[in-house]
């Protein structure tokens, strides 16, 4: 059978290249310090709906993120990856949202689109590191949820049948489709670009990309559905906008910090054998070591 | 004997803290008894009673593990088709639970079981959930935007952002506030060995729809991990700095000299260069070693919340000004590569 796979991915700050200008005098993170990068556990997400498409011809892969219109930058990603298009779920109305408000809006993206046997995400953002969304979405959609997934063993009579790892060991569950699975780092990696693809979707775009293009660009993706990045806004996916957003979001930020913390009176040593050799006699006298 | 009553009468809005608590093999887990340790300071601050909840199967007695930690209430909800663990019954369990009894807070471990499970049910009662706190405390908030205020909310306390700021997190308006803590992060200590208190069983299908058992557990390998960083009294952990895979070897080696076990910061875990099971900090473990030895570890605030309670901290660092060397006792400037031999060798013509 051929599958309609949903792949959620989100553009995140490189938190894991974390710099000493990342953060402002005033403790607020310095943003432009930080590429933005395709959250890793969302590749290995997409490997997996990219193995299914293989495996069974037919089936579409559709990217949704939810971001800023630059998030179509993911899409593309993916596109040159394998996958067939994507949408970008952006509004200003959508900004500030915690995990609740984010999974609400991205069921409702969901909802819009219609037409899903899997929706596969990353395990959890490393912006965020909450691995809440995909749980959340599932029950936004009244839908069985599957996380920690490592690979996808199969589909059988409309079953998805799942390896997941879990802190001490893996378990094999089969889950009924429609569902949400959320895909652990320890997956396979996600393929590389394909060199053709690329050629062919270089000039894939989203409107507000296309309202920065020269004029041949915007007439030769109008022309071409294949190069149409969808852009959606909140009231497009009938959003609440009571449930969206920072107003939709019941956790609230109450304090930010740059944590100082107390510093001891440290014992600066030079890197000699003296000086180390009277350590380890330190540690072992005072019965830390040995 | 506890009082044990046999069905779920007067739930009311009882506006308690409630604890997820985790069993497998006839042992409650720890870090659900740490919760409860936590959650008995919290309660004793708001003047509310403590509460647990035990959903699986052969349950029996299971409240003698959990009455000493300070519980005032135990829920026990018993059927074989609760084990093991599924999301959707013990989500529709917490969901249909909370509304009829109400509590102001609610706590889960969090593990595979509580993160998979927290989301769920937030989502259905829209009440805010927080993930991987490293501090709860109870505290007033003033909405700066409508100036209405608050008391006596959960500050949920976690670093963010990749671990480089720590945020305080509340939810003003939705119950039950609800947190996930990782195992070790808060302490587990008896409350009173004899303390008691109340049981209510639970009926399994009163909370339950048969559509939610859906997911079916094809297949189970639960292995006991081989890495005990938890309680290892020395730690040698290895950051980014180390560089490679190979160089870790070197930390394996002066961990086998030292009687040590080997951790890692996220850093070098994402690169790599070293297994997750052995990540220490907000996303890993907690640990609270004699001596903690850190290689190459630069001390973003998410690995320093679970390691900054070790006695002595040793940190050896090419650069001078890491910030990990504020919270050392010892700080060697210079080549890991360098520096680990030396160790090695003077611990071995020094100790007996």
């Amino acid at each position: 059978m051929s599958l309609n796979i949903i792949v959620l991915a989100k553009q995140v700050p490189d938190t894991r290249n974390v710099g000493k200008d990342a953060m402002k005098e005033d403790g607020t993170i310095n943003r432009a310090a930080l590429p933005a990068i395709f959250n890793p556990e969302d590749l290995n997400a997409l490997e997996q709906a990219l193995r299914l498409k293989d495996g069974h011809p037919g089936s579409t892969v559709t990217l949704l993120t939810m971001g800023l219109p630059r998030a179509a930058e993911i899409v593309r990603e993916a596109i040159y990856r394998g996958a067939d298009c994507g949408i970008v779920l952006t509004d200003r109305a959508l900004g500030g949202a915690d995990t609740l408000a984010t999974s609400y809006s991205l069921a409702q993206a969901v909802k819009k689109h219609g037409n899903y046997d899997l929706i596969l995400g990353g395990r959890q953002a490393i912006d965020g590191d909450t691995a809440q969304v995909g749980p959340q979405i599932a029950e936004k959609l009244g839908l069985p949820q599957v996380t920690y997934a490592e690979e996808i063993l199969e589909i059988k009579d409309g079953k998805v049948i799942v390896k997941r790892r879990l802190e001490h060991g893996v378990e094999t569950v089969c889950a009924p489709m429609p569902c949400v699975v959320t895909v652990n780092g320890s997956a396979a990696e996600c393929r590389p670009r394909n060199a053709k693809r690329v050629m062919k979707f270089k000039r894939a775009a989203s409107p507000s990309e296309l309202a920065k293009l020269p004029e041949n660009v915007v007439s030769m993706v109008n022309a071409n559905p294949e190069l149409q990045i969808a852009e959606w806004g909140a009231a497009f996916v009938e959003a609440d906008p009571e449930q969206i957003g920072l107003a939709g979001s019941p956790t609230k930020v109450k304090t930010v910090e740059n944590v100082v913390f107390t510093a001891k009176e440290s014992l600066c040593l030079e890197n000699n054998d003296e000086q180390i050799e009277n350590l380890i006699k330190d540690l072992i006298a005072n019965h830390t070591i040995g | 004997m506890s009082p044990i009553i046999n069905h779920y009468h007067k739930m009311a809005d009882n506006n308690n803290l409630i604890v997820y608590c985790e069993y497998d093999d006839g042992r409650v887990a720890d870090v659900s008894l740490e919760l409860l340790t936590k959650g008995r300071v919290l309660a004793d601050r708001l003047g509310v009673k403590l509460e647990a909840l035990v959903i699986g199967d052969k349950l029996e007695g299971i409240e003698k593990q959990i009455f000493p930690y300070g519980a005032d209430v135990v829920y026990k909800v018993e059927d074989a088709k609760l084990y093991p663990y599924t999301s959707n019954p013990h989500a529709a369990i917490l969901i249909n639970l909370f509304k009829e009894i109400k509590p102001q807070i609610c706590l889960m471990g969090a593990t595979c079981i509580g993160r998979d499970l927290g989301p769920r049910v937030s989502s259905c009662l829209h009440s805010g959930l927080t993930a991987d706190c490293t501090s709860l405390e109870i505290g007033d908030h003033k909405d700066p935007k409508t100036g209405k205020e608050y008391t006596e909310l959960l500050y949920q306390i976690r670093p963010a952002f990749g671990g480089n700021i720590v945020a305080t997190i509340v939810n003003p308006e939705c119950r039950p506030q609800m947190a996930t803590v990782r195992e070790g992060v808060m302490k587990k200590e008896i409350f009173d060995a004899n303390h008691t208190g109340e049981v209510i069983n639970l009926e399994a299908n009163k909370y339950t729809d048969p559509a939610d058992f859906c997911v079916e557990i094809i297949d189970r390998h639960i292995e006991k991990s081989k890495v005990n960083i938890k309680n290892s009294p020395i730690i040698v952990a290895g950051g980014y700095g180390v560089g490679s895979k190979e160089n870790f070897q070197l930390l394996f080696d002066l961990a086998e000299t030292l009687g040590a076990e080997v951790g890692a910061s996220r850093a070098a875990v994402d690169a790599g260069f070293i297994e997750h099971e052995r990540q220490i900090g907000q996303t890993g473990v907690t640990v609270r070693p004699k001596l903690y030895i850190a290689c190459g570890i630069s001390g973003q605030i998410q690995h320093i919340a679970g390691m900054q309670e070790s006695s002595i901290i040793l940190s050896i660092n090419n650069d001078p000004n890491a910030p990990i060397n504020a919270i050392a006792d010892y700080v060697i400037t210079g080549n890991m590569e360098d520096i680990v031999p030396k160790l090695i060798k003077y611990y071995k013509k020094n100790s007996k």
